[in-house]
C-alpha cells in the first residue's frame, strides 16, 4: 500500500493521519512536507497518528525525528499516536521510544500538550 | 558432504523501485527457506535497508550502476549478499544512533536495524572497490 496522509485540527492541535508505508521516496517526502506546511501555518502542537502505518524503514524513522526537531525548534511539540507493535519495536531498537511522547488514545494525546 | 546451497541472484538497476522489489524477493525467499512470518518480515526489512544503502550511498542514485543481491539457502541459515558499485564503507565508521549525541541524528539507523534483525552482519570490499554487505539469519533449532 502506498503512503497517504492528511491533517485535521482538533482545537489548537493538528492531527496528521497516516496510512501505508513510510519509506524512502514518496512516503517520507509527503510526511516531511505536511509537517513543514503545518509549522509554516503556525501549528505547533502536532500529533502523528500512525494507526494506518503498516511498515516504516530507517528513512521513515528519520522523518519522524526531523519532524520532531523542526517542531521543537519552533517552540512546539510533536507526539506519536497508535503505534503498531512493529513500529513500536523499531522505536525501541533505535532508542527513539525514549525521545517521543507516545499515546494510544487520541483524546489523551490532544489533552497532553502544555498550555 | 554438505550439498551446495541453492542460490538466487538478482541484478538490478539503481532505482528507488529496486528497494521494494528486493525486499519482496527477500520475503519470498525467506518463506521458501522455511522461516516464519515474523522472520520473513525481519529478513525483508534487512534486505530493504541493505539495498537502500546501496541505492543512496554506494551507487549514489546513479541508475547505470548495478545492485547485486544474492540469496544462499544453507541448511542452517539464509545468507544474503548486497553488492554495490560504490567506494565501499566500514561498519565501524557508522555512528551508533543510540548514543545520546546521535539519537536525534540522521544516520546509522539502517545498519542498526540490520544488526538487530539478522544474526550476522558484516561489510567487505569487492574486487572493484564497492561494498559487499553480507547478512545471515540462522534457522531456530
Amino acid at each position: 500500500m502506498s503512503f497517504r496522509a492528511s491533517s485535521r485540527d482538533v482545537g489548537d492541535v493538528t492531527v496528521i493521519d497516516m496510512e501505508g508505508r513510510i519509506t524512502l521516496g514518496e512516503g517520507s517526502a509527503l510526511l516531511r512536507d505536511l509537517v513543514k506546511q503545518n509549522v509554516g501555518k503556525g501549528r505547533k502542537k502536532i500529533v502523528m497518528n500512525l494507526a494506518g502505518v503498516n511498515y516504516i524503514d530507517s528513512t521513515g524513522l528519520g522523518e519522524l525525528v526531523s519532524g520532531y526537531r523542526l517542531v521543537k525548534a519552533e517552540g512546539g511539540e510533536l507526539k506519536l499516536l497508535n503505534l503498531s507493535k512493529k513500529v513500536t519495536d523499531l522505536l525501541q531498537i533505535t532508542k527513539l521510544y525514549t525521545v517521543f511522547d507516545i499515546h494510544n488514545q487520541e483524546a489523551q494525546a490532544v489533552a497532553s500538550f502544555g498550555h | 558432504m554438505p550439498s551446495k546451497p541453492q542460490r538466487i541472484e538478482l541484478t538490478m538497476e539503481t532505482l528507488i523501485e529496486s528497494i521494494a522489489l528486493a525486499e519482496e524477493v527477500g520475503v519470498r525467499v525467506a518463506a521458501v527457506a522455511g522461516f516464519g512470518e515474523d522472520d520473513q518480515y525481519k529478513i525483508g526489512l534487512a534486505v530493504h535497508e541493505g539495498v537502500m544503502n546501496a541505492f543512496q550511498y554506494g551507487n549514489q542514485q546513479r541508475r547505470e550502476r548495478k545492485i547485486h543481491v544474492v540469496f544462499e539457502l544453507h541448511e542452517d541459515k539464509l545468507v544474503i549478499h548486497v553488492v554495490d558499485q560504490g567506494a565501499g564503507f566500514r561498519l565501524e565508521d557508522i555512528p551508533d544512533p543510540r548514543d545520546d549525541e546521535n539519537v536525534l541524528g540522521d544516520s546509522g539507523r539502517g545498519v542498526l536495524l540490520m544488526k538487530a534483525f539478522m544474526d550476522e552482519v558484516d561489510v567487505f570490499s569487492s574486487s572493484a572497490g564497492g561494498a559487499v554487505l553480507v547478512m545471515a539469519k540462522r534457522h531456530k533449532p
